[in-house]
This record gives structure tokens, sequence and C-alpha cells, in this order.
């Protein structure tokens, strides 16, 4: 137990996702209705836009479970979704963030 | 040339551009300038549901038996709310729909106005794809696309949500967009095909498992072919039925839950499992690690989230099932696999299905059977949802694909007449036979005003035994037969309900001859309704219990 640190922890259980969309009122519901509807928990969620406005990009932080890979599919079948991508845990987007969610 | 044309204007024209030439719905404030425009439409019929919710069935029986889009409209707020239950059905059956629905004035949205409701929220979950739409300009855009999501690849339902103002606003308009249309599918990989079709020679025991996509895809004959080629005893979901005709000498029928016992039976013993167009549904499965337990898997579906979502395929190929049947027929070999056909008639001998008492009318399998008499394969039948459907599923003999329609992944009492109505509206030609319950009849019951005035060639074969059936059926067996809420203590007069609402009505029941009296309702045009008796006591047999493997079947 002591061998892993909670880091590592969160490393193995954890994933994000990165989710490329069409920038309208309303993606981000079809996106995370997908996992509501499942009592799938997002642990975290961020979205700007890219380029010229049209598009945007989502970024979740999500717990590992075997459900994902049926969740991936099912929003890449989102009309306004235009890709999306897995990477591990320890990815940067979410880590730079500490600072302003310090209790 | 330019014209100036408002957004309810709009809508209509390029709803006629789109082909559609019968729309259901209902009518309220804030779809009021839609209407305004559809009644100068001389190409575009309106029949006016009494209930959204039945016109949003109705909808779904023109789409079910023409495999086009087809629309249904309410206002906002309630309206909208109507609809939904017939939107979510056909999410789950996969039938393309086109859903107008008003909206208060994009100024007004959010401020809880009169008849507001969050329809596109509210829609999010039940729709393959929604819009709100915030300009005229938008109209022109988003119809043509709501036609051509709701009709490629895995077809659902799409709904348009459109506020009032964007209806009333006026635009210059110089072009028109091209109609939506279903997009090609992305090809089956012909890797995977080889590897499927070495797959299907090299087995022993293989069955082929046909769901509702091959009847989406039109892919029915391709299908046949392919069991014929390569000797494949034929299974079919209650969505596929009708893909291979009934007595085909491969067909085994419907599998699962209500299947006869050989079918689940000899699934039991396949080595090789190739479902097409199928989503491996726990009332087709039961008890999923019990399911086919020998098996390697082929799953060949348009929709990739269907592969490996309940059972891992060996093989998964998604691609439209036509497409992917005519590259995989060359590759297999022809085989008349006699050991293992031989083998699944003798399942058939050993175990066959019980249509006890068919020659009695009064009885539940008699009745199908003798509605079956009076009719041929034209004819389109219509279910609601209970008992009824499940024994019509069992004993009627369907022979064509879009000739069965039934609300299967849903299962929404008040489905039948609605959607008998629709297709009725679709093919004008053809009589329509609705087996009912006197549950289910109940949910729509409003709609048969809609066929009196419409007077379409349905006929309503109403089953009645005064109990929520398949409620009345599970708490006997499971429920140490403490019956509750599905006895009827109260029944209407069916013959005087129809009478009332202007269709003609028949009663065998009191009829001297039934079959004389089937045969007379059956062959008379326009709507008719045909009250029949039958037993409480009857159970739906065989069933699987809830939750167990196929293979333990109780009943018959």
């Amino acid at each position: 137990m002591n061998a892993i640190n909670k880091n590592e922890q969160n490393a193995l259980a954890r994933a994000v996702l990165e989710i490329d969309v069409n920038n309208h009122a309303g993606v981000m519901s079809h996106v995370v209705g997908l996992f509501s509807r499942r009592a799938y928990n997002v642990e975290g969620i961020l979205c700007l836009p890219v380029g010229d406005g049209r598009q945007s990009r989502i970024w979740l932080l999500v717990n590992e479970d075997q459900r994902l890979a049926q969740m991936m599919k099912q929003v890449d079948k989102l009309e306004d979704v235009i890709a999306i991508r897995r990477h591990n845990a320890d990815h940067a987007v979410f880590q730079d963030l500490e600072t302003f969610f310090r209790p | 040339m330019t014209e100036t044309l408002t957004g309810a204007q709009i809508t209509v024209r390029l709803l006629e551009r789109q082909g559609i030439r019968t729309v259901a719905g209902i009518p309220g404030g804030a779809i009021l300038p839609i209407y305004d425009a559809l009644g100068q439409s001389t190409a575009i019929h309106h029949v006016l549901a009494r209930h959204e919710q039945g016109a949003g069935f109705m909808a779904q029986g023109m789409a079910r038996v023409t495999g086009l889009p087809a629309v249904c409209m309410a206002s906002s707020g309630p309206g909208a709310t109507n609809l939904l239950t017939a939107i979510a059905d056909a999410k789950l059956d996969s039938i393309p729909l086109v859903a107008i629905t008003g909206q208060v004035p994009k100024a007004m949205i959010g401020t809880d106005a009169f008849q507001e409701v969050d329809t596109y929220g509210l829609s999010i979950p039940i729709t393959k794809h929604n819009f709100l739409v915030s300009s005229a300009e938008e109209l022109l855009e988003v119809i043509p696309r709501a036609f051509q999501i709701a009709a490629s690849g895995r077809p659902g339902p799409v709904l348009v949500d459109i506020p009032k103002d964007v209806q009333a606003q006026a635009i210059e308009i110089s072009a028109w967009p091209e109609p939506g249309h279903a997009l090609t599918a992305q090809a089956a990989e012909p890797t995977l095909i080889e590897q499927a079709a070495a797959m299907i020679n090299a087995a022993e025991r293989p069955i082929l498992y046909l769901g509702g996509g091959v009847i989406h895809s039109g892919a029915a004959a391709a299908a046949i072919e392919l069991a014929e080629k390569a000797g494949l005893p034929t299974v079919m979901t209650l969505m596929a039925l009708g893909a291979m005709p009934v007595d085909h000498p491969l067909a085994l029928g419907m599998l699962g839950m209500h299947a006869a016992r050989y079918t689940n039976l000899a699934l039991d013993e396949c080595d090789l499992l190739i479902a097409v167009g199928a989503r491996f549904d726990d009332r087709a499965t039961g008890k999923v690690a019990a399911f086919c337990p020998q098996a390697k898997i082929i799953h060949i579906d348009i929709d990739p989230a269907e592969l490996d979502k309940i059972k891992t395929a060996h093989v998964g190929i998604a691609a439209d099932i036509g497409e992917a049947l005519s590259q995989l027929l060359p590759a297999v070999f022809q085989n008349s696999r006699k050991s293992w056909v031989d083998r699944s008639n003798a399942l058939k001998a050993e175990f066959p299905f019980d249509l006890h008492s068919t020659d009695n009318p009064r009885s539940h399998f008699g009745l199908i059977q003798s509605v079956a008499a009076c009719l041929d394969d034209d004819a389109i039948i219509a279910t609601d949802v209970g008992q009824h459907q499940m024994w019509v599923a069992q004993a009627y003999p369907l022979r064509r694909p879009r000739q069965w329609l039934t609300s299967g992944g849903l299962g929404t009492m008040g489905f039948g007449v609605p959607a008998a109505i629709g297709a009725a509206l679709a093919e004008r030609g053809r009589t329509v036979i609705c087996f009912t319950g006197d549950g289910s009849i109940m949910m729509n019951i409003q709609e048969l005003v809609t066929a009196a005035e419409e007077n379409v060639n349905i006929k309503i074969v109403l089953m009645d035994n005064a109990t929520l059936g398949l409620v009345h059926q599970q708490q006997t067996l499971f429920y140490g037969e403490r019956l509750f809420a599905s006895q009827f203590r109260s029944s209407p007069d069916f013959i005087k309900i129809a009478q009332g609402f202007g269709i003609a009505a028949v009663d065998l029941d009191t009829s001297a001859n039934p079959c004389a009296t089937l045969m007379e309702a059956i062959s008379r045009p326009g709507p008719c309704l045909i009250h029949a008796s039958i037993d409480a006591e009857q159970k739906v047999y065989p069933m699987v219990p809830p939750g167990a493997a196929n293979r333990d079947m109780i009943g018959a």
C-alpha cells in the first residue's frame, strides 16, 4: 500500500477525455447527460472555445470504469462531437489547475 | 427570383420539398404560425390527432411501413411533453422521425412563460439529435439536416424546437437547400469480412441471429440468401419478425423470453452466433453469461457503440447490414450443413411450440389464426403491448419485412391504434390489423375518432381479458399469486365506445359464427373494432423468468 502514493493511485483510477465539439448552447448537456444517466460521475470539467470559436474543446476527468470504452463510443456518436481522445490521469490539463481548487 | 417568406412558411416548404405528404399533430398557441402556413399547403395532408402521443405514434406507423422519416407536430409545453413517449419509443426501436414543436418566443424562453417547458433539455436523452432554432435562416440548414440525421446510419428520432418569433420572422429566400437524405454508411472492413467468412465456413453449429437492423437496412433478402447458402438455422428478435418467413425451413422463430423451447435450446448448442443488426437486448438474451455459452460471436451492426456493449464479439463489424452481407455472401461456402440442420429440426420436433386449440376462434391463439386466415401477406400487422403482443409474435405467420409494427424496446402500451392509423395513412391500399388488449387500447383510445375521421382501413382486434395480462401473469407466477392492481373491476362497453367514436364494431362473444363475423368485419373497408373476450388465466408460455438463463423456460 505504502508503495503507491495518492497521485499514483489517482493515475491508475482515473482517465482524462479530450472532446472536440461544435460550440453552441446545449452541447455540454448532450455530453454530460450520457454520464449522468448511467450514474457515472464526472470528477472534473473544463471547456473553452478553440480557434475562431466555432468549435470548443471539453476536457473531462472521469473515474476509470469498465464502462469507459462504451461511454467513449456513445460520446463519439453525438452529432456535435467531432473527436474524442483518451489520456492518462497524469495529463497536465487538470494538474495545472490545482491552485484554484484548494479547500 | 427571391421571395419573402416567414419561418413558418419556410418550414412547410422544406417539408414539401422533403417529400412529406402526411403529417400528424395537434396545434396550439406556440405553433400556430406553422399551422397557418400548413393550412395553405396543397401538398401536405394534416391528420389531427386527439392527443400528441397519438400523433407521435401515427408518424411512427408511417415511418415503420415506409422506412422513411415521418413527421409529427405539437405545440409548446404540454404538447411537447405529450410527444415525448412516442419519441422515446422511436429512439429505442431506431425509427426515423422528425418531431417539430412550437416554443414560446425567444425573448420569453427561461421566464416560465405560459406553456413553456424546456423541450430541448427534455428531449436530449430520447432523441438521436435535437435542435432549438434561433432564426428563420437557420431553418434552411436545420430542417434538411434533421431528416438526414433521422435517416442516416442507425435511424432515430430528431426533434426541432422552433420559437414562435422564429416562425413569424420573414426573410428573403433566393435558393433552397437540397432535401436531407440518408448518407451512405462506411463500408465493412474487408479483412473483417474475411475473418467472419472463415469463422462461418469453419463452424459446425452456427446460428444466424437477425435483429431490427436487418429490416431498417432493407437486407432481409440478403440475410435469407446467406442463411440458405451457408445452411444457417435462423432466429429473429421481436423487431426482426418478418425478415425471414416463419415457414422457411431454416426459420427457428423468435428467440428469448417468450421463444419456443426449440429456439432457445438450439441457441444453447450453437458454436457460432452471427448477430446481424441485433443488440443483445435482455429480453432476447436472458441471463447474458448463459446466452450461447459455447459460441463464438460475429456481430455486424451499423452502430459501432453496439459492438462489445453486452457481449464481446470475436469479430465486430461496424457497417450497413446490406453492404456487409453483400461482401460476406461470396466469401462463405455453399454448405447445407445437414447434421446441424437435422439437429435443429429434431429439436423442433422434440420441443414443438404448442398452439393449443388453434381451431377455436374464441381462444387467444385460435383468434390470431382466424384473423390470419382472413388475410394474405399484404396485410400489415400492428400490436399494442402485453400478452396479446407476445401471442401474436409467437403465432402470426409473418412473412414480409415491414409487415410487423410493434413497440419493442420501450414496450409502450398505447402504441397500437395510432401506429396502425399511421400505417394505413401511408399505405392506403393495405389492410392494417391492430391486435390490442383492453389495457393497451385505453391508453390511446381517443384516436378511434381520428380513425373515423380519416376513414382508414384498420381493424382493431381487441383481446379483452379485463386484466393487465402480463402483470397478472407475473404476479401469479412470481409474486405468490398476490393479484394487485392488475384486474379491472370495471370495464367499458367497448362496442358502444367504438360506435360512439364513429367506427363500426362487432362482438365475437355474441356472434353465432365468429369466423364468419371476423371475415365480414375484416373485408368491409374502413375502420372497425372487433371485440373478443379471452380467458384471463391464459399465460404467455414458454417464459424465461426475469434474470434466468434462456434454457430455463417454464410452462408449455
